[in-house]
């Protein structure tokens, strides 16, 4: 046993002290790459883009002529998208949650749904498209219009509103149900008056959350045939549309650096309308996380 | 409460009357439309799976699924047509596997920085910074690849093509990281402390706790974050459509033009391919393929994360 | 260098928790190749006082001390002193079995690996299975998971994976709290065998135990502010028998607690 003094193990310690910086030095070189990183992004669009981003480039229709480009229809396609998107995936989305939460219970629909959603999550983007064009598109006969587009992006978002409604329906104590079955009322009565209204910040935030993404996506809507080149404001639900990332990436593959210019001024409105719906989930998500009295 | 125990029996009856059709009826209708809901869900993927099924069928009625597996050249738009999805594949695997370069060190490292190194208000503000790659729509990596990175790296050699694969790998890797970073720091952070600090305990520096005890105990959890960063790099589409280019080529070279599976679809979309058609079924082909390899890959995540909680849940 | 000389030394002794203070102004001496036992009632900070001999509580970053501790003469706690340098000089069991999860093998190898041990593994890995009992119960599955093993094993293993650096001190945190009475027994065993080679200083709050296996006892109490104070130090025998302090009295004789 003595020849297993200490002395024989502190070899060495001064290149494992040495070694142990260097890899304390490389995990935070990787950290602060992937945040210069987004860094670089934002500040190389900000330069390319912002001279363009004003008044006039919100309100003018799209244009052969780089410099008189606008988002106007684009914008307004990506706003009634997210409303018709926003409203399936509530309706679906809430109620589907609510179902798995308050009714299913250990019941063996409830574990197929669980997976079938995770599976969903994982569908790549544009295979909805390919779905949206068939059924929304084709066979029910929408054609090329918003509702075809809105519809498509719904189903998109709707585990994201599923799991964050389920998560926010769990977080509502059993105490409050069970005081409420303990005076007579009926499952409904419960769920409507006492665990939605305790649950409706967090479902708001998966709503937000929801919409972001729907309002950032690009590849589903060119599948069920969304313009780049929109000269006018769409009028009804049927109508054609061009939406927000459409425009930029119908701008992005022009060759012209004034088309570059307007693709960045189009990301900086897109990023800000992000950053705006983000910072409401965070928001809402602070004031409302500290735990209900009682 | 008290007021109500005590009430007269004459009045609870008028209690019980409610208690019958006219409060069931509209339970059982609530109930019923909330089970329409959430299979809502179920449709969506049966919707999917026939809607693929049902034209890729008549897309093998026509091409041998042989031909499809085994070519290495991909023409349907052209006169002469050939249907081999290879070429595609190529170009996914080229694309998907450069951003996987990209996103396996960044992303890991910086996990173990953010479990193991920073304090709890660096990793608070860091960690939903990182996130924001993840949230900033793909659109807008694939104007930042094709008019940042590629002119960067064209900069430093002119044989670069204007479209190729390696910009594209590069900032879809920046994409992924925080899928990477983000799993697997949670996995890490599952990993109990107990453990930790038995290797302090015998004297172990902070790399040998993160590399020997918290890795290998966090593996199946991060190995899931890998397959899960890879699987959407596989079906992400407009980085590579924007910047790759559209020429399918069979070929891991990342300085060329090549296409990918997503960005074929998008190609033949965008153009007026009629209903019916081969050239029309052939993208219902390409994105069962696509399906088939996510739907895959996320199972296998799933398994692996299974593993995980099951050891320290 | 003196027999009696301790090993292991307190002066004036404060930890805190950010600004509250949980343990106070302790000072004791630990003698080499004894077993000293440190009793009290649950948050009496009886485990956190231990964790400052091995600076585990730097891994808290919250945690502070004010005063000394001393091992072998030298401040554990002065700037140019690296925690992972003593650490291994000082092992430590802990409450809950914390068996890595690899093999049986591995987990008694990782601390002369890390260490940059140059000898005979093997050899190394048996002898400190050996000096648990463990050898005979897990010689033929050496490279199964560590995880497998019954709770009791994996204490003793973990107990063997302490050995194998060969530390000076074994700092053992209520390393029976987790086990069955057998099981207990035979880690009671052990460290009666270990301390003719190694010094040991043991947190319980199993009075019994601390009765059974100890030189040494020192009775911990947290005051009304709940800060940890030493109540009472002396040879376990007097302790227990003979208390100075009617505190200590109390407590051993049950009357809370």
């Amino acid at each position: 046993m003595a020849a297993i003094g200490p002395t024989e193990f502190t070899q060495g310690m001064a290149r494992r002290k040495w070694r142990g910086r260097a890899f304390h030095g490389l995990c935070l070189l990787a950290v602060v790459m992937a945040l210069g990183m987004l860094a670089v992004l934002l500040i190389y669009l900000v330069l390319q883009g912002w001279a363009r981003v004003n008044w006039e480039f919100l309100t003018s229709f799209p244009s052969r002529h780089p410099e008189q480009a606008g988002i106007h229809s684009a914008l307004l396609g990506s706003i009634y998208l997210v409303i018709i998107a926003g409203f399936v995936a509530f309706v679906l989305g809430v109620g589907a949650a609510i179902y798995l939460e308050e009714y299913a219970g250990r019941h063996w629909i409830n574990r197929v749904i669980q997976v079938n959603i995770s599976n969903l999550a994982g569908v790549p983007s544009i295979v909805y498209g390919l779905l949206g064009l068939e059924i929304f598109v084709r066979s029910l006969g929408l054609g090329k219009s918003l509702l075809a587009g809105g519809f498509t992006l719904g189903l998109l978002v709707l585990p994201i509103i599923i799991i964050a409604a389920e998560e926010a329906i769990k977080a509502v104590p059993s105490s409050v149900r069970e005081g409420a079955y303990g005076l007579g009322a009926t499952r409904w009565q419960t769920i409507w008056h006492l665990v939605l209204p305790q649950a409706f910040p967090g479902i708001l935030t998966g709503m937000i959350l929801a919409s972001s993404r729907a309002i950032g996506e690009t590849a589903p809507l060119i599948v069920v045939g969304a313009l780049a080149f929109v000269p006018f404001t769409p009028d009804s639900p049927f109508s054609r549309f061009s939406a927000l990332p459409i425009q930029i990436f119908n701008w992005t593959a022009r060759p012209q650096a004034g088309f570059h210019e307007a693709a960045a001024a189009g990301i900086i409105v897109l990023l800000v309308v992000l950053l705006a719906m983000n910072a409401a989930a965070v928001i809402l998500r602070n004031k409302f996380q500290s735990p209900p009295e009682g | 409460m008290v007021e109500l125990a005590g009430r007269p029996p004459a009045s609870s009856e008028g209690y019980r009357r409610s208690h019958d059709w006219r409060r069931r009826l509209p339970e059982r209708i609530i109930g019923f439309s909330l089970l329409l809901c959430a299979s809502a869900s179920i449709l969506t993927t049966v919707g999917i799976v026939s809607v693929l099924i049902f034209e890729a069928a008549h897309f093998f009625g026509q091409v041998s699924i042989f031909e499809y597996l085994g070519g290495t050249r991909w023409t349907p738009l052209f006169a002469s047509k050939q249907f081999g999805v290879l070429a595609l594949l190529a170009g996914t695997i080229l694309t998907a596997g450069g951003s996987m370069v990209v996103a396996l060190p960044l992303g890991v490292l910086s996990a173990i920085y953010l479990s193991e190194y920073a304090h709890d208000g660096v990793r608070r503000v860091c960690k939903p910074i990182l996130e924001v790659l993840a949230g900033i729509p793909t659109v807008v990596y694939g104007y930042f690849a094709l008019l940042f990175v590629t002119p960067l790296i064209r900069g430093i050699s002119e044989n670069v093509a204007v479209f190729n694969g390696i910009s594209a790998s590069i900032v879809m890797g920046i994409m992924i990281l925080p899928m990477v970073s983000s799993l697997s720091e949670d996995a890490m952070r599952a990993v109990p402390r107990s453990l930790r600090e038995g290797a302090y305990a015998l004297g172990s520096t902070k790399l040998e706790v993160s590399t020997r005890v918290v890795i290998p105990a966090a593996l199946s959890g991060i190995v899931a974050s890998f397959i899960l960063a890879a699987s959407r790099a596989i079906g992400e589409t407009m980085i590579v459509t924007i910047a790759a280019g559209q020429n399918p080529t069979f070929t891991l070279n990342p300085f060329i033009p090549i296409e990918t599976m997503t960005a074929y679809i998008v190609q033949v979309s965008q153009g007026d391919t009629p209903t019916g058609t081969l050239e029309y079924q052939t993208i219902f082909a390409v994105a069962l393929s696509l399906f088939v390899i996510t739907l895959g890959m996320n199972s296998l995540s799933q398994f692996f994360v299974r593993r995980f909680r099951e050891v320290y849940q | 260098m003196q027999p009696s000389e301790p090993i292991l030394q307190t002066k004036n002794l404060n930890v805190y928790y950010g600004a509250k203070r949980v343990v106070t102004d302790v000072t004791l001496d630990f003698v080499r190749n004894r077993i000293t036992a440190i009793i009290g009632p649950s948050g009496c900070g009886k485990s956190t006082l231990l964790r400052c001999f091995n600076r585990m509580n730097d891994l808290i970053p919250s945690a502070t001390i004010t005063g000394q501790v001393l091992f072998e003469g030298q401040d554990l706690y002065a700037p140019d002193v690296d925690p992972t340098e003593i650490r291994y000089q000082i092992g430590m069991v802990f409450q809950r079995p914390n068996p890595f999860p690899k093999t049986i093998f591995d987990n008694v190898a990782f601390g002369p690996r890390i260490n940059g041990f140059r000898g005979d593994l093997p050899e190394l890995v048996e002898m400190s299975l050996r000096r648990t009992a463990l050898w005979e119960e897990v010689k033929d599955r050496l490279k199964t998971s560590a995880l497998a093993l019954s709770g009791g094993q994996q204490q003793r293993l973990c107990i063997a994976r302490a050995l194998a650096v060969e530390p000076k001190v074994i700092l053992m945190d209520e390393p029976c709290s987790s086990l069955d009475p057998i099981a207990t027994l035979a880690v009671e065993d052990l460290m009666r065998e270990l301390s003719q080679d190694y010094s040991i200083v043991i947190v319980t709050h199993n009075m019994q135990q601390a009765a059974r296996v100890s030189d040494q006892t020192a009775f911990l109490m947290a005051s009304q502010e709940r800060i940890g104070e030493l109540i009472e130090f002396g040879e376990s025998r007097q302790i227990f028998t003979n208390p100075q302090d009617e505190r200590t009295e109390a407590y051993i004789t049950g009357r809370f607690g």
